[in-house]
């Protein structure tokens, strides 16, 4: 499997990243070093197995529906680039 | 007092011939020297760590100190600490600091030990060698043009250069065992779930786990006494009653039964590390250890399923760096989208981006099931390998990596030749066991060569005994490196 420089653009907006001109053919190239070297998995017949999610098998742990934490929006938008009035300032995306 | 292990310290301070303001001093001196010229450390704080000292100093006077109390640590810098920055070695991080403290530095500051400061770390611990760090690569003291390994290779090097008696790590895919290995350290990785990710930076959830790297394997045990126990807020932590990690310690070798699994001494693996490995088994087999061979098929796989599920796990934690809540952010942009783009590609580096590529890729509609799901079946076909060999053997030994360490930019433009140094180190963490690596001797060339032990389930405190029944006979981990003489 090889990508090209349109699969690329199309994943790079998925994630949300921009690759610049200049560096495209690198990232491509190396992208698809990568993607070679996962192929090799592929062709194995895993008919049957279960997929192992995670270590262990792990079960998630319930709790008991109770309020735990209590406010801390302001410690927390201490670190935040932008905030307004306990709110985060983002870009107008509502017209 | 700069080579004594953290047992020793900890006596020392016990017995008053030391106090901890004057250990603190003497490795703020150290750190002070070499930190230039091997760029272990991104953030140091004297004060905190003075103010910390003089804490542990009073805990001590009022009879209230345990065996950590006093003794000097350099934490990852993926572990938060509050009021002092974590940046992951990232520029999207450069400026973070954290409004609360990680389970475990909450766990080792109850404990009374000291914080020296914060390791540099490949970004987002995306790396093998210290090199993909925004505050520039770190360099390995046994030869500064060489790496140290990654991720955790600031704190590798910090214990290996003797600028902090211990450390801790994290290991996702060998980031803890690696670095170890190349800077002639020790270092724990262990069971899936015994040390609590909580303020732990997320890279792969499924596999990332906390550990220490310490000179003796005797150190790791005391230090995953401090750092091991149930946390509610970590959601994959394991509630099991707290053991005594070094309580094996005095382990008979006698019928041990040590697999050998004939996949780890394959192509590739280097002549001088295959030699040191060997002796070191030989060393086991006249203690009355009995070598098995054993059989790991699938791990060849190891690589290919690693690096699906983990940039996948990535591609996915990573989408929270957005510029809103915390973390750099963009200047100029148009709208939000345009915000999230110029924040991400500014404040990631190539290799985090090339993962959260991969990843995006794997998981992507049409995808998922070739790849994702693939790897998650062969994830369970690597881990019944692992259970197969444990019925044949109580432990497993091979090398920790490939090679020693290597010329620093040497792997930079083949990412695939980079990732190969964890061939050894990824099948562990993918079947969630517990894995640890020590020193076995040295190449031709000088450098560390690391001998690695994996066990099952919850064996830690084995593993540990077994590796200090060798140190005992062993003196490789005691030998400083040349260029930073004590």
């Amino acid at each position: 499997m090889s990508l090209s420089k349109d699969e690329v653009a199309r994943l790079a907006r998925l994630a949300r990243l921009a690759v610049r001109p200049e560096e495209s053919v690198a990232v491509l190239e190396r992208l698809n070093r990568v993607l070679g070297m996962i192929d090799a998995m592929r062709a194995v017949d895993t008919r049957g197995v279960e997929p192992m999610s995670h270590a262990l098998d792990l079960v998630q742990r319930l709790r008991p529906d109770e309020v735990t934490e209590g406010d801390q929006r302001a410690l927390f938008q201490a670190v935040a680039p932008a905030v307004e009035r306990g709110l985060y300032l983002v870009p107008k995306v509502i017209e | 007092m700069l080579n004594a292990s953290v047992v020793e310290l900890s006596s020392a301070l016990a017995a008053r011939r030391v106090s901890s303001v004057e250990l603190a001093r003497l490795f703020l001196e150290r750190i002070g020297r070499l930190n230039g010229s091997l760029n272990a450390f991104i953030t140091v704080d004297e004060e905190r760590t003075l103010e910390d000292a003089r804490r542990a100093d009073a805990r001590r006077a009022r009879e209230d100190a345990g065996p950590l109390t006093g003794i000097p640590m350099a934490h990852k810098d993926i572990y938060c600490t509050k009021g002092l920055r974590t940046t992951c070695g990232s520029r999207m991080l450069e400026n973070f600091v954290s409004p609360y403290d990680a389970h475990v530095i909450e766990r080792l500051s109850d404990a009374g030990a000291l914080m020296l400061g914060k390791t540099n770390m490949d970004e987002f611990a995306m790396g093998s060698s210290t090199e993909t760090s925004y505050f520039g690569p770190v360099r390995n003291a046994w030869n500064v043009d060489c790496v140290p390994g990654g991720s955790s290779g600031g704190s590798a090097v910090a214990v290996a250069a003797r600028m902090a008696p211990a450390a801790t790590g994290t290991d996702t895919g060998g980031s803890i065992r690696q670095p170890a290995a190349l800077t002639g350290t020790c270092g724990l990785k262990p069971t899936y779930g015994l040390v609590s990710r909580y303020g732990m930076v997320a890279f792969a959830s499924s596999l990332d786990q906390g550990g220490p790297i310490a000179k003796t394997a005797q150190d790791l045990a005391l230090l995953l006494n401090a750092m091991a126990g149930f946390d509610r807020r970590d959601s994959t932590s394991t509630d099991r009653a707290p053991e005594d990690y070094s309580r094996m310690l005095d382990i008979s070798l006698e019928g041990l039964r040590i697999g050998v699994p004939e996949e780890f001494f394959g192509d590739g693996l280097d002549a001088d590390v295959r030699a040191r490995v060997e002796d070191a088994l030989r060393w086991f087999g006249a203690q009355g250890a009995r070598t098995v061979p054993i059989r790991l098929p699938n791990a060849g796989l190891a690589l290919p399923v690693y690096y699906v599920l983990a940039p996948a796990e990535a591609s996915s934690n990573l989408s929270r760096y957005d510029g809103v809540r915390y973390g750099h952010r963009a200047q100029d942009y148009d709208d939000l989208i345009d915000l999230y783009t110029r924040t991400r590609t500014e404040g990631f580096g190539e290799e985090v981006k090339r993962r959260i590529l991969v990843g995006t890729y794997v998981l992507s509609h049409g995808y998922y099931d070739a790849y994702y799901l693939q790897a998650q079946k062969l994830r369970r076909l690597i881990a019944e390998d692992f259970s197969a060999a444990f019925q044949a053997c109580d432990v497993i030994m091979g090398p920790t990596t490939p090679g020693t360490a290597f010329a620093l930019g040497s792997k930079m433009d083949d990412p695939v030749q980079m990732y190969l140094n964890d061939i050894y180190t990824i099948p562990a963490p993918l079947a969630g066991l517990p894995a640890l690596s020590i020193p076995c001797g040295f190449d031709s060339q000088d450098l560390p060569v690391g001998l690695q032990l994996t066990g099952d389930y919850f064996s830690e405190a084995r593993l540990l005994g077994v590796a200090h029944r060798y140190q005992q006979a062993s003196d490789w981990h005691l030998r400083v490196p040349p260029g930073v003489p004590l």
